[in-house]
């Protein structure tokens, strides 16, 4: 049954999706991001895909561009998940926030600039939500120093 | 002392008097502990242990968790403290009336245990004074005891002075 919907969503996004491979049973696809909106749109008006999972980047410090985006988004009506990826580069990591379609983007694009810097273009909040403010940098870029600390309280001063 | 006023200065009889007192206050508080549970992590499953029935702090006298600084004398710091939580430890332990005692319990709570990174306080006495580590992850309910044991015997030999420096 989900190689069915699957197959309608492939075929519907076909002039859009770079790539369109289903991957431990998930459908990733690869979009433009100027065509995410109308990709998630279709996705979640057309096949269900009404719940909105998850939203993380990947750095890949030596490619160009560096920051693939990725959602998870889930269809409760068919019981199947869609994995949807796009490329951010380093110059400008802006995507469109998907608040607008769903409200629950909201927390989860936060945390993704937190840790990875991207930019949601329309999201209007994008405070710290697990790091705090006054920190530095984005502790998940693969360039961050793995054990650089950003103590907010001094440390005593003492002697061994 | 003052029955007979022939004798030096009465430094000795202070002395006695001094560790007698001392020996005194520091039994009675070592059997007295008030912890404030300051719990962030898993060990905090170990910590439910080693209150309960089946190990029983309660026997040492430490078992009653005050959920308010103020009113406790120990700072049990049970699992790791991230660098956005150290703020509100440091609160915390300034909060607390004197005497008061640290125990860091499991090994985050000592080192920052296998966190090494942007977000984990490498060990709490880095923001705290810390008087008794019990490493472990998380640390068996016998070596909390022991610990406690361990605390209890350095109240009982500790000065406790009460009116001044001096005594």
């Amino acid at each position: 049954m989900s190689d069915a919907v699957f197959e309608q969503v492939r075929e519907h996004l076909a002039g859009v999706a770079h790539e369109a491979a289903v991957a431990h049973g998930v459908l990733a696809l690869l979009v433009e991001p100027g065509r995410l909106l109308d990709v998630v749109r279709a996705l979640k008006d057309q096949f269900g895909f009404d719940m909105f999972l998850d939203v993380t980047a990947v750095d890949w410090p030596e490619r160009e561009p560096r920051f693939d985006v990725v959602w998870h988004f889930y269809s409760t009506r068919h019981f199947v998940r869609v994995r949807v990826k796009t490329r951010v580069p380093l110059a400008d990591p802006t995507v469109d926030t998907l608040v607008t379609l769903y409200g629950s983007a909201r927390y989860m694009e936060r945390e993704c600039h937190d840790m990875y810097g991207i930019v949601f273009r329309g999201n209007d909040d994008l405070r710290p939500i697990l790091l705090y403010e006054g920190f530095e940098g984005h502790p998940l870029r693969k360039d961050y120093p793995k054990q650089k600390e950003q103590p907010l309280v001094p440390y005593r001063d003492v002697k061994p | 002392m003052s029955t007979q006023p022939s004798r030096p200065a009465p430094s000795g009889a202070f002395e006695y008097l001094t560790t007698k007192k001392d020996e005194f206050v520091g039994w009675a508080r070592k059997f007295s502990l008030f912890p404030y549970p300051f719990v962030t992590a898993c060990c905090a499953m170990e910590f439910m242990s080693v209150s309960s029935t089946l190990y029983d702090t309660d026997r040492f006298g430490a078992a009653l968790p005050r959920f308010t600084p103020r009113q406790s004398d120990l700072l049990m710091v049970v699992g790791t403290v991230t660098h956005k939580q150290a703020p509100i430890l440091k609160k915390v332990y300034e909060q607390m009336c004197e005497p008061k005692w640290v125990i860091a319990f499991g090994v985050c709570a000592t080192s920052g245990g296998f966190y090494q990174n942007y977000a984990a306080l490498p060990g709490i006495d880095k923001i705290i004074p810390v008087d008794l580590y019990i490493p472990g992850c998380p640390p068996r309910p016998e070596m909390v005891i022991d610990g406690i044991m361990k605390l209890q015997d350095r109240i009982a030999r500790d000065r406790h002075p009460i009116i001044n420096e001096n005594f």
